[in-house]
């Protein structure tokens, strides 16, 4: 910075030094190393030795293999689906309700809904089965309750509603994160505008529609890439509750049980580290094209909107 | 602030305001209706296992949404958990793994962004993009490759291997966040320190990290809950005995007890208790840290 500073920055280093070291040796190169690992294969004593593609074109084409990956992917691409259509909406009705003006409790409403976000997956799980269970009957007793008896099923074991079960779950304990967001965006609304706007008289829906939404375009956008990320790298919730092998028949199979099972085995499978590799960076590739066309089209277009 | 604000509005517009106040307490109690509703579906859940979880065998089937009555309540299942499975040997793990990391991502994490904020040198938007990857990328991505790394460096079943993990998936956020804060630190302040010849590695630990308490307490909340969730690797990386986390335990202490009700509501109301008490004692640092913009 000054003058004198011409010798090597010896503090500079030391300051960043800790965390690159940590950060490039445990997240980065491993990362690296993952992706490099895809194009090998290894025998009984783990040596590996370099195959190409081969991996990919047994995932992609081995009639077996393709059937599993491509099952966990639309698996996976539905649950994404239930928390778009459910949790962000839910989450953006929720937000937009405690930010009213003067509401009382706000703070412990929003306080009190959040709680299940931070439980670990593990738990929330387990609850939800003990509910579903037709074994305890919380659930089935709840709902002869409202005369809705007739309805209850094992949904969780049902292979046409478990993953629908479980994405409900899913979207019951994070609906908490896109409300926390959005609130905060809500919350940077300036309020001359508002107030202008209710003083021209216009109604909470059309404040809403035409003023709010609009301004928190953004934060939406960061909901759904962040969504996107978590959904296409779960795993807890599956496997704590439906096991490695994902029943009923893999119906709640996604990609994080897939790479599970491909890297450390089942059953009669062994798990092999370089399929698991090849599987770990296909979900890599997902997960990058979703963070990427953000960026490209959602981030980039809203910018452009907010000047 | 707010009701200054509204205050004024309110006297700008008073007639309009005084006719729509009838539909707008109508209008009110609907928001409360659907807001305790749906307070209501989010806590159930948790509230039915904490009170079923001190609760007699026969009580829990018999009636599990009654509250324990001084006939049917009993602590059997906790006794049983404590006494004879390792669940307090699993929280000093948790305990242990999350703190530790905890102490490291904000150390390291603080000075990394000090280091990024206050000096110009060559790479430095390089380097602060690369750190930044780590926050839209998993690192449960790399597991094979961590897996031989700390098989390599004979971490397996350690904690100190969790530790090192977590530390690096909670950096990049606690670099940026930290970073972002430290910009707003007037400049002022350094640079009457470095006047007065105080050394760089000073000024950082005894000015700086003191300023940046809050900021701290933000990343404190974000980067503890995930460690202290995480079933991933301790499963993958420490599952022994001796190094399994509350998670991993509760995990599989579940799976292998599924038939002793008492003890399994037990171990998770047991395994939630931490995390609401947490969740006391650091709400308004999280709710702060969220709206304050911590994650944008």
């Amino acid at each position: 910075m000054n003058l004198q500073n011409k010798k090597f920055p010896w503090h500079i280093v030391v300051f960043l030094a800790p965390a690159v070291v940590i950060y490039s040796m445990f997240s980065a190169l491993p990362l690296l190393d993952t992706l490099r690992l895809g194009f090998y294969t290894s025998n009984d004593a783990g040596v590996h030795s370099f195959v190409g593609l081969a991996n990919y074109h047994t995932i992609l084409f081995d009639s077996d293999w393709s059937k599993a990956f491509w099952n966990a992917m639309l698996n996976n691409v539905k649950f994404f689906a239930i928390h778009m259509l459910l949790q962000n909406p839910i989450g953006l009705l929720l937000a937009t309700l405690f930010s009213l003006k003067g509401l009382r409790g706000a703070r412990t409403y929003r306080t009190l809904i959040f709680l299940p976000t931070l439980l670990s997956v593990v738990i929330i799980g387990f609850i939800w089965q003990l509910i579903l269970s037709p074994l305890w009957g919380v659930g089935e007793g709840l709902m002869t309750h409202v005369g809705l008896g007739d309805y209850f099923a094992p949904w969780l074991g049902q292979e046409s509603t478990a993953l629908l079960t479980l994405g409900l779950v899913s979207v019951w304990q994070y609906v908490g994160i896109p409300m926390m967001l959005i609130y905060a965006a809500l919350l940077a609304v300036p309020e001359e505008v508002l107030e202008a706007a209710y003083a021209e008289g216009a109604s909470s829906f059309r404040i809403f529609w035409q003023i709010k939404l609009p301004l928190i375009l953004p934060t939406l956008g960061l909901v759904t890439i962040l969504t996107f990320v978590a959904n296409f790298n779960a795993f807890d919730l599956i496997y704590s509750v439906k096991g490695a092998l994902a029943g009923p028949n893999y119906t709640t199979d996604i990609l994080g049980t897939f790479f599970y099972r491909t890297f450390f085995g089942y059953q009669a499978q062994i798990g092999s580290p370089t399929m698991g590799a090849a599987v770990a960076t296909l979900m890599f590739l997902v997960i990058l094209l979703g963070v990427a066309s953000y960026f490209y089209f959602v981030q980039r277009k809203l910018t452009r909107y907010e000047l | 602030m707010t009701s200054i604000s509204s205050l004024s509005s309110a006297a700008a517009t008073s007639a309009p305001v005084v006719r729509q106040s009838r539909f707008a307490n109508l209008g009110r109690i609907w928001v409360h209706v659907v807001l305790c509703a749906y307070a209501v579906i989010a806590l159930f859940p948790i509230a039915l296992i904490m009170i079923n979880s001190i609760k007699s065998r026969d009580a829990i089937f018999d009636n599990p949404l009654a509250f324990p009555t001084p006939e049917t309540f009993s602590l059997i299942g906790f006794e049983k958990v404590l006494h004879n499975t390792n669940f307090m040997l699993y929280f000093g793990n948790s305990l242990v793994v999350t703190l530790g990391s905890l102490v490291l991502i904000v150390l390291f994490g603080a000075m990394a962004g000090w280091a990024l904020s206050e000096y110009k040198f060559r790479g430095n938007r390089l380097m602060a993009l690369y750190l930044a990857l780590g926050i839209m990328i998993p690192i449960r991505l790399g597991t094979v490759s961590i897996l031989q790394l700390v098989v390599s460096l004979d971490l397996i079943n350690t904690r100190t291997a969790l530790i090192l993990v977590y530390t690096a998936q909670g950096l990049p956020l606690a670099v940026m966040i930290l970073s972002e804060f430290i910009r707003q630190i007037p400049k002022e302040l350094k640079d009457a320190a470095r006047c007065d010849g105080v050394g760089e590695f000073k000024i950082f630990f005894q000015i700086i990290l003191p300023l940046i308490r809050p900021a701290i307490a933000t990343v404190a909340v974000f980067t503890m809950i995930p460690a202290w969730n995480d079933l991933w690797f301790p499963l993958i990386l420490a599952p022994s005995d001796e190094t399994k986390t509350v998670t991993l335990g509760v995990q599989q202490f579940i799976g292998q007890y599924v038939t002793d009700w008492n003890s399994v509501l037990a171990a998770l109301s047991l395994a939630v208790i931490p995390i609401l008490v947490m969740y006391v004692i650091f709400s308004r640092q999280l709710i702060r840290g969220l709206t304050s913009g911590a994650v944008k």
